[in-house]
């Protein structure tokens, strides 16, 4: 039963199997775990980016494809949903029409760069992507009366998802739920199913053509298999599970900006959870994700400490600040792509393996 | 009578070789780059809005190039794609904002401190392209995927540093009195900062095809830029040569950050990830080896920001973008494309 569930591809790793057990069930009961907003908001916020990095990881890991153009289809799902709701007034119907218009767009658009960019080489295909991303990032804070500029767009959630819904009387098991719990419940049970939906996409028939391209697509092209055409519909299946991402995150945070979703720092993020988790693995996502946001919230706390130790020494002292986080990000990055290539889940599989 | 060793033939010497013939030079880029100015030129109406634009245009374009010259040599000649490229210009910017204030007079930023600003930027950045191939390039060699990621980390690590040692504000960067105002030529404006800027721009070009076409070094690189192996194999330390490139090219990206930050009359951390964008653009059109290529897409790309900046501004990078793509569905390897990639 686990074994369909997972589409046959289980952790074979008993660490990596704990740690996804615990993530799910603290991931299902964090409102019960928790108290506090900061706490919740960093549980929503893992659920959205495991979905975000697990479909980057098919773009890149599985089918070996760089494209920096990721957070575009992200902001596009998230501005779906905001222009929806301020347009059309908040409700289902303004989020089920902002999510349908956004997939289209965004399957769209990606068919065209895979089309396009896909014939040519994979480095002219990463700088194009950066170029498109760059453009309509720009775009989006030009086109103020449409997207809200560079202030983006507040908006409420409908009438079940905003905060002032209170279903039941009294408290259940300790806490009292309102529609903020239940847009968690809603985030985790969407990520849940996309996650696992990925896991089958990736160990089906189409998931080996897209790894044997990654491995060897001159090969793949010479045995018969159209890399192009596979190639495009990886792209255009990752855009729309961002896509899907994106809408979740406007409904959690209920407002968009350009600096929520199409900011460069978030694909770096992306970057650096794909590449510490796993390439290639789609739970190095999870590991990834869980790792990746939990640092970010809690050792900027970290980093103010030590910056307050350090006090006084003078290079320390300005390297150690909360705001040069990016800096120790960053080498973080380059020291894991090079003593880390498999990153985290591959090293436990490759310790498990070796030990049996 | 005739040789006594076998097989040799006595038969005179073929008269001298025919000489191999050249390859045709191909126009249609350069006309294209002709056609632009003058398809702009009823769209924009007035004259002398064409002339102050299209200098702009053209003075931009030579700073793209310079920054962008040494980035596409890199890749032609070792195949290292160099998504960090940015933090040469980056540093080059900053660097210029220290010295133009160290070497200011009483009135202010002084012509000489931009020299002076300009040499220093290029020997800090050429020093920095030393130690980023040696830390962050030397490893990867050959896996693009893992090139892509670091040197693109490599960016973040330098932008943060940069942000360490001049603080993550805006800096202002004012040109000296006598660099400010215009020449006027009938109605339009000639920038003076522009016009040195592109002297600057067109000295870089002429040296670098001066040095790729008339020196032993130059034939070296475009030898290796052809077929690196067979270059080893007739002895030569490419490796060398390839450091020497990539050091030249971080130093011409540093000349090119002091040039921009000048242009924009201030400097921001984020200046390397902004122009990045514009030299990936630049060197895809104009192919990734090739110099003349880049030169070409660099007036291009300077060109079209120009004219839809003014024209419709809030498709300028766009119009970028739909350029690339124009020219990539015409020549997908670029307008000159190197030829053996």
């Amino acid at each position: 039963m686990l074994q369909r569930l997972l589409s046959h591809d289980l952790p074979r790793s008993p660490w990596l199997a704990l740690a996804l057990l615990a993530v799910l069930v603290v991931l299902a009961f964090a409102p019960f775990l928790f108290e506090g907003a900061r706490a919740m908001s960093v549980a929503a916020k893992i659920l959205i980016f495991i979905l975000l990095v697990a479909s980057y990881d098919l773009l890149l890991g599985y089918t070996g494809i760089v494209s920096f153009a990721h957070t575009m289809f992200f902001g596009i799902g998230a501005y779906g949903v905001a222009i929806a709701s301020e347009r059309m007034g908040a409700g289902w119907a303004a989020v089920g029409l902002g999510l349908a218009v956004a997939l289209a767009v965004s399957a769209l658009l990606s068919l065209l760069i895979g089309l396009f960019s896909l014939r040519v080489k994979a480095i002219f295909f990463a700088m194009i992507t950066l170029a498109v991303a760059s453009a309509f990032q720009t775009l989006a804070s030009q086109l103020s009366e449409f997207t809200g500029g560079e202030d983006g767009l507040n908006f409420k959630n409908p009438a079940w998802l905003s905060p002032s819904f209170v279903p039941f009387e009294g408290e259940i098991l300790g806490l009292a739920i309102d529609g903020r719990t239940l847009c968690y419940w809603l985030i985790f049970a969407t990520v849940l199913g996309a996650f696992l939906l990925l896991l089958r996409i990736v160990n089906s028939p189409f998931g080996r053509v897209l790894q044997a391209i990654r491995e060897n697509d001159f090969r793949a092209e010479a045995i018969g298999l159209r890399t192009v055409h596979y190639r495009t519909v990886s792209n255009v299946l990752a855009a729309l599970f961002a896509t899907l991402a994106g809408a979740l995150l406007a409904l959690w945070l209920r407002y968009t900006g350009p600096d929520t979703t199409l900011s460069f720092e978030i694909m770096l993020d992306i970057l650096l959870i794909v590449v510490i988790g796993g390439m290639g693995t789609l739970y190095g996502a999870v590991v990834g994700s869980v790792l990746f946001v939990l640092a970010q919230n809690y050792l900027q706390d970290l980093l103010k400490l030590a910056g307050g130790a350090a006090k006084g020494v003078p290079v320390l002292e300005a390297v150690l600040t909360p705001d040069r986080w990016l800096l120790w990000l960053g080498l973080l990055f380059v020291l894991s792509v090079y003593h880390f290539p498999t990153g985290i889940v591959g090293r436990l599989r490759a310790r498990a393996q070796a030990r049996d | 009578m005739g040789s006594s060793t076998p097989g040799v033939s006595t038969a005179p010497a073929a008269t001298a070789a025919p000489s191999v013939p050249r390859a045709a030079f191909d126009w249609r880029p350069v006309a294209l780059l002709v056609a632009l100015p003058l398809l702009a030129w009823p769209l924009l109406g007035s004259g002398s809005t064409w002339l102050t634009l299209t200098f702009a245009g053209l003075t931009m374009g030579l700073i793209i190039f310079v920054i962008a010259s040494g980035l596409t040599l890199v890749f032609g000649l070792m195949d290292v794609l160099n998504f960090g490229h940015g933090v040469f210009i980056a540093l080059g910017a900053f660097m210029a904002t220290s010295v133009m204030a160290w070497t200011a007079g009483a009135d202010g930023p002084t012509v000489a401190g931009v020299f002076a600003a300009m040499l220093l930027a290029m020997a800090v950045a050429g020093a920095a392209g030393l130690v980023f191939e040696r830390v962050i390039v030397r490893p990867v060699y050959g896996l693009h995927l893992k090139q892509i990621l670091i040197t693109m980390g490599g960016m973040i690590v330098g932008e943060e540093l940069i942000k360490v040692i001049w603080g993550p504000q805006q800096v202002a960067l004012p040109l000296p009195q006598d660099l400010r105002g215009a020449w006027i030529v009938g109605e339009a404006a000639i920038e003076r900062y522009r016009v040195l800027a592109s002297v600057i721009g067109l000295v870089v070009f002429v040296a670098l095809v001066w040095t790729l076409n008339r020196s032993k070094l130059g034939l070296l690189i475009r030898a290796g830029v052809q077929d690196r192996s067979m270059v080893e194999a007739l002895g030569y330390r490419i490796r060398r040569l390839f450091v020497g490139v990539f050091v030249a090219g971080s130093a011409l990206a540093g000349l090119g950050g002091v040039l921009w930050g000048l242009y924009q009359q201030s400097v921001i951390p984020q200046i390397g990830a902004q122009v990045n964008v514009l030299i990936f653009i630049v060197i895809i059109i104009g192919g990734l080896g090739s110099t003349f290529g880049c030169f070409v897409g660099a007036l291009l790309v300077g060109l079209m920001a120009n004219y839809t900046g003014y024209l419709a501004p809030k498709v300028a990078l766009f119009s970028n973008i739909a350029l690339m793509v124009g020219v990539l569905l015409w020549r997908p390897q670029g307008l000159y494309p190197v030829a053996n990639r």
